[in-house]
């Protein structure tokens, strides 16, 4: 029974979502219209907060109504048809909600009417022009899950809408309009990964809190109060810059841990949509520090944070309008929105520039000169730095938009991203990284301490000295074979790198800790300088020295095509047949799988498949620590779609460890495989399966070769030997029961191979059931081999047995060593916790007045000079 | 002049920098025909070429050769460019598994010796990502045509 009362309460809320928005916007802007800051008229203000309460409420009866549609399983809704199945364990029915786009945009108004609330409650002063600007943007948000359609206009696609309206042309709904799936299409196989369930709403956080700050920057311009709109708007910056940080890395672990290009970061326009806008937050949030301290780069600050909210704007349009097309693996489909997403940013776009161009001679500047070894002067050539960074990355993005706008204008344009990104972004970020890196270690130091030529220096030495020796070391110990060499004249522009995040480091230390013996609070900005020095330094050991581990050792080479010139990145591992490579000797010991309620992952051999694909019969007792968990003829609940590759690598010095990558064959999809990795002190071992023998693919058995043997005799089969031990009467084969009654009989052979280092036992079995006889072969998937039970010689007291061999299973895999990735993702938490000591540090300082902060900072910066 | 107005300068000069940098890196589409031309005027700079596969009346493709027991690492196809010229292609990697079932596909790399040599391949397939078939009652035979 198609239950359509869910979807119109769904349907219903958005629209509802999307009047109060309306209504809230325009309520909230007669309210402040042509009245100063604080004297808002009470009677709208009241109109726009109810409504804007309204607006939350049906927000929630939208998000209510979704989850309800997955998690029962409605399947007369496309949204659960399309992203979800029976089988999806509950915590990655959350993840369904974000596959959509649908479900993305809800995440980020949910996100928009949280802050809202906080914004009311919190900022009373602000409350009228910045909610204007917080209800307008929701105003467009609803809109874009509106679902409605005038004429051949279409406003909206709704996530409420029901199968047999999305295909109304398919079959089955002419047969039978109340037709209902069975099951649903299933969640990509990608996001069903813990990172999937917190990146999204992670990084929609910090969208969403990007808004903030533009919101009290236009209220501020609209209301002509230029300088009290950053006391709020600052730890606000900070927040977002934050948590874009925080969602950015936790997107690039989900795709080192789920993807397998090989690394945490491609470059993909996607990723590059984040990155531009995460930098020029950051350059907000150091112009902001500026001002605070001289008055200055007022204006400036005014620009990086409405350019950081349009950058998110431009990234949502980039990624959801299907404008990529071929340059990005994993933008969203088109929904046909392109149009409605292009209104919404220009919409922002024209706003946001007239208002700063209607009141940019009214923005106080200051006709200050900043003289050289005023820190201030390089904090901004700092935020520079970073918006020339952001700059490059939005310039190399966007060659698909030219194209597009090209075509629109009439010409046709070819250009195409460049063919090596890697290269091309490497090429200029790294400049970046080693400006920042500079820039960060000299002006933090500059900060804090008079600003003259000999204290500077004396500030300066110990931070140098510690950053050359250090240096030298790290070049040493590469010379030594300790960590990866670095060839000092080849790889200059590595050692540049890497001793100018050295010296971010010690800088930034010093500062540190002479800061927190003042007051902890203080050495946030150090702390997180520090954090993103040690990103620095993560990426440049685990990117610039990722070193590919699988190569073929044999010296066997093949001559195709330019054999010397390609690198050869792959290895083909047999299974139980291992391989020398770089200092490993690699063993592909079999296929796994995951077991419900069960740790470990267990062999493919011992599990029966049974029709139902979910469902398989235990072979043997499965045991953990010698305690039986399911015994042998079990039914146990499996998880079919992923198989985990058991690859054990032994080091030189004897030990080993197994790594488990994972494949799953994904009709949709194709091969999706996961690497696994190992995690050493100095490095992480990577491994992925890149290619499987074709599983959907029958395998092709040899020619039957008939044996007739007796007991303790043995069989060659290639080069293993198998022995018939003796042979039992049974009821039942692997699990089943054979409902033998009088005068049928199973007989089953006890067999054993000897494979390379294991036995394996085999058991074909001989039935006569209602006078007829059956034969159940058995196989033995690691050595290729499967036995028939034919015939049994009475007489002689001899049995046949019929032997095929296949060949043998096999992976091909990449290993990679990533060296010291860890100390990047430790400077990541670093970064997080600066961030979380500054934002409080802002906080505070927000709520004291103007003038006590004045008199408190001269007195700070004696005491820390002294 | 005002230090600010140095740092400005500097800043447009760099963003110019960038610029014109960026646009000597871009890539182009090409068909083969221009790829074959580029690399004989010796200009080695990688080309995004985009075509389909050559297929059989019954819908097999032509001219694909991969054999992972004699080299992992070496694949290469037959593919027709917009103008249905036919070309080889090498790829020094492994096949990518859904390669079989594109329609589209999209190659980066340039023409070495009359082979193309591609270091990257997108495959457009007819159902990636987006679900456009209702597969009837038991979610397993497809029952309908596709929308």
């Amino acid at each position: 029974m198609i239950n359509t009362f869910i979807g119109d309460l769904g349907h219903f809320s958005v629209i509802l979502a999307f009047v109060a928005a309306i209504v809230s916007a325009l309520a909230y802007f007669m309210a402040s219209f042509r009245q100063p800051l604080g004297q808002d008229r009470l009677d709208w203000k009241l109109l726009g907060r109810g409504a804007f309460i309204v607006h939350v409420v049906a927000v929630f009866g939208i998000i209510f109504s979704l989850f309800e549609i997955i998690y029962s399983h409605r399947y007369e809704y496309h949204y659960a048809w399309s992203h979800s199945s029976n089988h999806l364990p509950t915590h990655y029915m959350i993840s369904c909600f974000w596959e959509g786009q649908e479900g993305s945009f809800l995440l980020w108004i949910f996100w928009h009417t949280l802050l809202g609330l906080m914004l009311i409650k919190f900022n009373r002063k602000w409350e009228a022009p910045a909610m204007a600007v917080f209800a307008f943007v929701q105003l467009f948000l609803t809109s874009m899950i509106l679902g409605v359609v005038i004429g051949d206009l279409k406003i909206g696609s709704s996530p409420f809408i029901l199968m047999r309206d999305f295909m109304p042309d398919a079959p089955v709904f002419k047969l039978d309009p109340n037709f209902i799936p069975k099951d649903g299409t299933g969640l990509n196989p990608l996001l069903q990964n813990y990172w999937m369930v917190i990146h999204p709403p992670t990084l929609f956080l910090g969208f969403a809190a990007a808004l903030v700050p533009f919101a009290f920057a236009i209220a501020g311009l609209w209301k002509g109060e230029y300088k009290e709109w950053l006391k709020p708007a600052f730890p606000w910056t900070l927040f977002a810059a934050m948590i874009m940080g925080v969602g950015i890395i936790m997107g690039a672990y989900w795709a080192y841990e789920t993807l397998n290009f090989g690394g945490y970061w491609n470059w993909d326009p996607v990723e590059n949509a984040v990155y531009i806008p995460w930098l020029t937050l950051i350059a907000a949030a150091h112009t902001m520090v500026i001002y605070k301290r001289s008055k200055s780069a007022l204006r400036t600050t005014y620009l990086l944070v409405i350019v950081s909210f349009l950058l998110v704007l431009y990234a949502t349009f980039l990624t959801r309008s299907g404008i990529l097309g071929n340059a990005s693996v994993h933008s969203f489909t088109d929904l046909g929105l392109s149009g409605q997403l292009f209104t919404y940013m220009a919409a922002f776009v024209v706003l946001a520039a007239g208002l700063m161009i209607y009141r940019w001679k009214s923005i106080p500047a200051t006709q200050k000169e900043l003289t050289t070894y005023s820190a201030e002067l390089w904090v901004f050539i700092g935020a520079a730095v970073l918006c020339l960074g952001a700059f490059q990355v939005l310039v190399t993005t966007s060659i698909p938009v030219y194209n597009s706008f090209m075509g629109f204008i009439g010409l046709k344009t070819n250009a195409a991203l460049p063919a090596d990104q890697i290269g091309h972004y490497t090429k200029f970020q790294l400049w970046v990284g080693v400006g920042i890196a500079v820039l960060s270690g000299f002006a933090q130091v500059l900060w804090y301490r008079k600003t003259d030529k000999e204290s500077i220096s004396n500030a300066l030495s110990i931070p140098l000295i510690l950053t050359f020796l250090f240096s030298a070391l790290v070049l040493l110990s590469g010379k030594m074979g300790w960590i990866p060499a670095t060839d000092v004249t080849k790889e200059w522009i590595y050692v540049v790198l890497l001793v100018t995040s050295l010296f971010a480091v010690f800088s930034n230390l010093s500062m540190m800790l002479a800061l927190i013996q003042k007051k902890v609070t203080l050495s946030g900005g150090a702390i997180a300088h520090i954090g993103m020095a040690m990103i620095l330094l993560g990426i440049l050991y685990s990117s610039g020295y990722s070193k590919v581990v699988s190569e073929n050792m044999s010296g066997l080479l093949y001559s195709r095509e330019f054999p010397d010139e390609m690198n050869r990145d792959n290895v083909l591992l047999w299974r139980n047949q291992p391989l020398e490579m770089n200092g490993y000797k690699v063993t592909y010991k079999g296929q796994f799988l995951e077991v419900k309620d069960f740790p470990d992952y267990v062999n493919k051999q011992v599990l029966f498949q049974t029709h139902d694909p979910y469902k398989a019969l235990a072979r043997t007792d499965l045991k953990i620590d010698g305690k039986v968990v399911h015994k042998t003829g079990d039914t146990v609940e499996i998880y079919p779609e992923n198989t985990y590759y058991q690859v054990e690598y032994q080091q030189k010095n004897g030990k080993t460890f197994t790594l488990w990558p994972r494949a799953q064959v994904n009709p949709e999809m194709g091969l999706l495989a996961s690497p696994d990795v190992k995690v050493f002190a100095d490095r992480d071992l990577y491994t992925h399966v890149s290619s499987i023998p074709k599983p959907d693919e029958e395998r092709t058995w040899s020619e039957v070769k008939e044996h007739l043997i007796g007991i303790k005799d043995t069989i060659f089969i290639n080069d293993y030997v198998a022995v018939l031990y003796g042979l039992e009467k049974t009821n039942a084969v692997q699990g089943i029961d054979l409902n033998l009654t009088a005068g049928d009989v199973a007989v089953q052979a006890d067999m054993k191979i000897f494979g390379e280092d294991k036995e394996y036992h085999i058991h074909p079995v001989f039935v006569i059931k209602d006078k007829l006889v059956g034969r159940i072969p058995d196989e033995v998937d690691d050595l290729g081999v499967r036995i028939t039970f034919n015939n049994i010689d009475p007489v002689q007291n001899k049995f046949s047995f019929g032997v095929e061999t296949t060949q043998k299973d096999y992976i091909i895999m990449k290993a990679m060593e990533k060296p010291f990735i860890s100390i990047m993702w430790i400077g990541v938490f670093v970064m997080t916790g600066g961030f979380c000591l500054a934002i409080y540090r802002r906080y505070v300082e927000g709520k004291t007045p103007e003038d006590g902060m004045r008199n408190s900072k001269p007195q700070k910066r004696k005491a820390m000079v002294a | 002049m005002k230090k600010t107005h140095i740092i400005g300068i500097v800043i447009i000069a760099l963003a110019i920098g960038i610029i014109m940098s960026t646009a000597g890196d871009a890539s182009t589409y090409v068909s083969f025909k221009e790829a074959k031309e580029l690399a004989e005027d010796g200009n080695s700079k990688k080309v995004h070429v985009v075509g389909r596969l050559k297929k059989d009346p019954a819908g097999h493709i032509v001219g694909m050769q991969y054999d992972p027991l004699v080299d992992p690492n070496y694949f290469s196809f037959i593919l027709s460019d917009t103008n249905k010229l036919e070309q080889k292609v090498v790829y020094f990697n492994p096949m990518p598994q859904d390669f079989e079932r594109s329609e589209q596909v999209v190659i980066t790399g340039n023409m070495k010796n009359d082979v193309f040599v591609a270091d990257k391949i997108l495959l457009k397939c007819p159902s990636k990502y987006t679900e456009n078939e209702i597969k009837a009652e038991d979610g397993k035979k497809p029952a309908t045509a596709a929308l």
